[in-house]
């Protein structure tokens, strides 16, 4: 048993850090949000070209032919960044739709629920993706009558709402594919959550060491100081939680991988909300505005929650299991 | 990152199963928890047992007559008994995870030669001197004083916190040998033997009304200098060597119980009616269950991670402090949960009325003692802050 990075993971990780802090830094973010949150196409096929959508395809289909362990670490970093667009639906579709892997294809997944259902990225779309309980079927946005959002809770996240029935569209894989998507996707979404939760422990945490009131910055007043030792520990305890569910779903465990998955969308989708509400208090007011990047945190914390179940939908699949 | 244990400790694992599966059907049945003498006794048995049989000091270096265990190794045993329900550590504790590793850092030749063995087959039983009742989380603002006379300390002061201090034989304690020096540079560690004149054992009751705890008070008690670890002067830094073990494998037994206690939560949940239906029809409960039970799962792997750091480097690092706060909150609110589902039951610290209640409602008590001993959720909080996060200190 070794449950630290190799070096190959960590030089991974570190790739994908510097190419997003590099190529989609949150000025540019911030940028692709005033533009209204369109998908980037060369940008997505840069992280197409990077292996971002292919990590666990094996190499004789294109893919970088590493695990699911490798996949979290890098939708980790995309987490961290806030990097907008359909990740997770993209990367389930490489290997299954032609385009996906490389990032010419923008995949989104289609989860039909109660009391809307939404697309995101309906201007982008190319495909959207249901996992069904016999197989995945891909599904035309055009077949969708569907109205947008006026106003999305995370503006990088443009939605609209499905009002027809939802077509049977074309079935591409099958059920025990589909479950391993499930798994995969939630995997990989709470993987978001905890790049989502570390980062605004971060940005909480720099801030408290710049704002100064009462002659002192702070980050040296213990009410604040412990609002980020908590962001910390929920992040930290959500990253293993998030790595054990990978690794279990390469294998490399004798855990329970339903329980492990389920665990981990649960914790790391309590740690990447609070950590966003915390982070807007460690901000005060500054918190509050659209200038400042921590809201952006919470937002996207908001939508990978709705994402592949919630977290209490998840402690209740957990509880089951007990 | 891999979870799958190696062929060598999958081995290990079979053999440990094995051997608990002999010798734990023969144990007999447990003394009562207030009957210390019978305690000791069985706990110091205990030890013995696996001293024979190679498990004892199972993380200590060869050299100094422990099995040489790596720290995976480690975790699978504290896996393996605990699930097995064997004997815990119990009243040795203080030996075998404060004392003795100290002892093998910074002690003498002669000073482990006599006491390392006596830890390890089951003689001896050690207690701590540290905290004060002014000296808490402020542990170095100590004032038990050691006044040098001749070839012996003349100690004079008041410990407390001191676990089974009423049965034990050896206590390492902290005393003050220079009081005009900085705090931190004027105290000194060292080995006082609890049958020396002039020491007064108190049990101290506990607010659930057991007496493992105990104060103690020191009346001109005369200690040889030779007793003394490390330098004159030097306690704190020994001392701290001492702290660290405490935050490696030291809650892992506990995190599997609790791993337990859910599961017995849960079919007392199932098993138990309310206005008619199951507990465990009230969904509200299920969810605190379930979240507990996830976020344990996630303590668990925190714990691998820490297990593997620690087989890397050495040391556990600020996972440890992680690790102390997450699982001493997590322990509080499965109190809670649990209180919500024994409901009356909940009133009773002993079974009542055939419920299996018990355990829980004084593992809600143990877990109020959680998260106050080995350094307060308040005082990690602010190391996490401060040693990992880079704040500034208060003040």
């Amino acid at each position: 048993m070794d449950f630290e990075l190799d070096a190959d993971q960590e030089s991974l990780q570190e790739g994908v850090r510097a190419f997003v802090e590099g190529r989609v830094p949150l000025d540019t973010v911030r940028e692709l949000e005033a533009a209204g949150a369109r998908v980037d196409r060369a940008l997505w096929a840069e992280l197409g070209e990077m292996g971002v959508f292919s990590v666990a395809l094996p190499e004789d289909q294109g893919g970088l032919g590493m695990g699911v362990a490798e996949a979290a670490l890098v939708f980790e970093e995309l987490g961290r960044g806030i990097v907008p667009g359909p990740l997770v639906g993209t990367a389930l579709a490489a290997g299954i739709l032609d385009g996906a892997a490389t990032g010419e294809l923008v995949v989104a997944v289609l989860e039909p629920a109660e009391p809307i259902t939404v697309v995101e990225f309906p201007a982008d779309v190319d495909a959207l993706l249901l996992l069904a309980d016999d197989g995945i079927r891909r599904i035309d946005p055009a077949t969708l009558e569907t109205t947008p959002v006026g106003r999305p809770t995370d503006a990088l996240t443009p939605l609209a709402v499905v009002n027809s029935a939802i077509p049977t569209g074309e079935l591409i894989a099958d059920a025990a594919a589909s479950a391993r998507a499930r798994l995969v996707g939630t995997t990989l979404t709470a993987a978001l959550q905890v790049g989502v939760a570390l980062r605004a422990t971060e940005l909480a945490t720099q801030y408290a060491k710049e704002r100064e009131q009462f002659g002192k910055v702070i980050g040296s007043f213990q009410a604040v100081k412990h609002l980020c030792a908590d962001m910390l520990i929920r992040a930290e305890v959500a990253r293993v939680a998030v790595y054990a569910a990978a690794v279990t779903l390469d294998g490399r465990s004798d855990d329970d991988v339903v329980r492990a998955v389920a665990a981990a969308k649960c914790v790391a989708g309590d740690a990447a909300l609070q950590n966003g509400k915390s982070g807007i208090q460690v901000h005060g007011g500054n918190g509050f505005t659209w200038e400042f990047d921590i809201g952006r945190y919470w937002k996207r914390a908001c939508v990978l929650d709705t994402q592949f179940g919630n977290s209490d939908e998840h402690a209740l699949h957990v509880a089951e299991m007990v | 990152m891999d979870l799958l244990y190696t062929a060598e400790e999958q081995a290990f694992r079979a053999e440990l199963r094995e051997w608990l599966g002999d010798v734990l059907p023969t144990l007999g049945s447990e003394p009562d928890r207030e009957d210390w003498a019978a305690r000791r006794a069985w706990d110091l048995g205990w030890t013995a047992t696996l001293h024979r049989a190679g498990y004892s000091g199972i993380n200590w270096p060869k050299e100094f007559g422990g099995r040489g265990a790596t720290p995976t190794e480690h975790l699978i045993y504290i896996e393996e008994t605990e699930r097995a329900h064997a004997p815990y550590i119990g009243m040795n504790f203080v030996g075998m995870l404060h004392a003795g590793p100290t002892l093998i850092a910074e002690a003498s030749d002669e000073q482990k030669a006599f006491h390392l063995p006596g830890i390890l087959e089951g003689r001896h039983l050690w207690c701590q001197g540290f905290s004060e009742p002014n000296a808490g989380s402020d542990l170095a603002s100590l004032r038990t004083r050691g006044v040098r006379d001749g070839d012996d300390y003349v100690i004079n002061g008041q410990k407390i916190w001191t676990s089974f201090g009423h049965v034990a034989d050896y206590c390492e304690m902290l005393i003050r040998t220079d009081p005009e020096a900085p705090k931190h540079k004027g105290i000194s560690w060292i080995i006082v033997p609890m049958d020396t004149p002039g020491i007064d054992v108190r049990p101290l009751r506990t607010m659930e009304g057991s007496t493992e705890f105990c104060e103690v008070f020191f009346d001109d008690v005369r200690v040889p200098v030779a007793n003394r670890v490390g330098a004159e002067n030097d306690g704190w830094r020994v001392a701290m060597v001492t702290l660290s073990f405490e935050r490696g494998t030291a809650f892992v037994a506990d995190v599997i119980k609790s791993m337990e206690l859910v599961r017995a939560l849960k079919e007392f949940a199932q098993h138990v009616t309310s206005k008619g239906a199951t507990r465990w029809e009230d969904a509200a409960l299920r969810l605190e269950i379930g979240k507990c039970a996830a976020e344990l799962d996630a303590l668990w792997a925190l714990t691998k991670r820490n297990i593997s750091q620690a087989q890397r480097t050495g040391l556990v690092g600020v996972g440890g402090n992680v690790f102390k706060v997450a699982w001493t909150d997590l322990r509080h609110h499965l109190g809670d949960v649990a209180m919500r589902v024994l409901d009356r039951a909940s009133l009773s610290i002993e079974d009542v009325a055939g419920l299996a209640n018990g355990e829980h409602v004084s593992g809600r008590f143990f877990a109020l003692s959680m998260s106050i001993a080995a350094g307060t959720s308040q005082v990690n909080r602010n190391v996490i802050g401060e040693r990992v996060l880079g704040l500034p200190k208060e003040r």
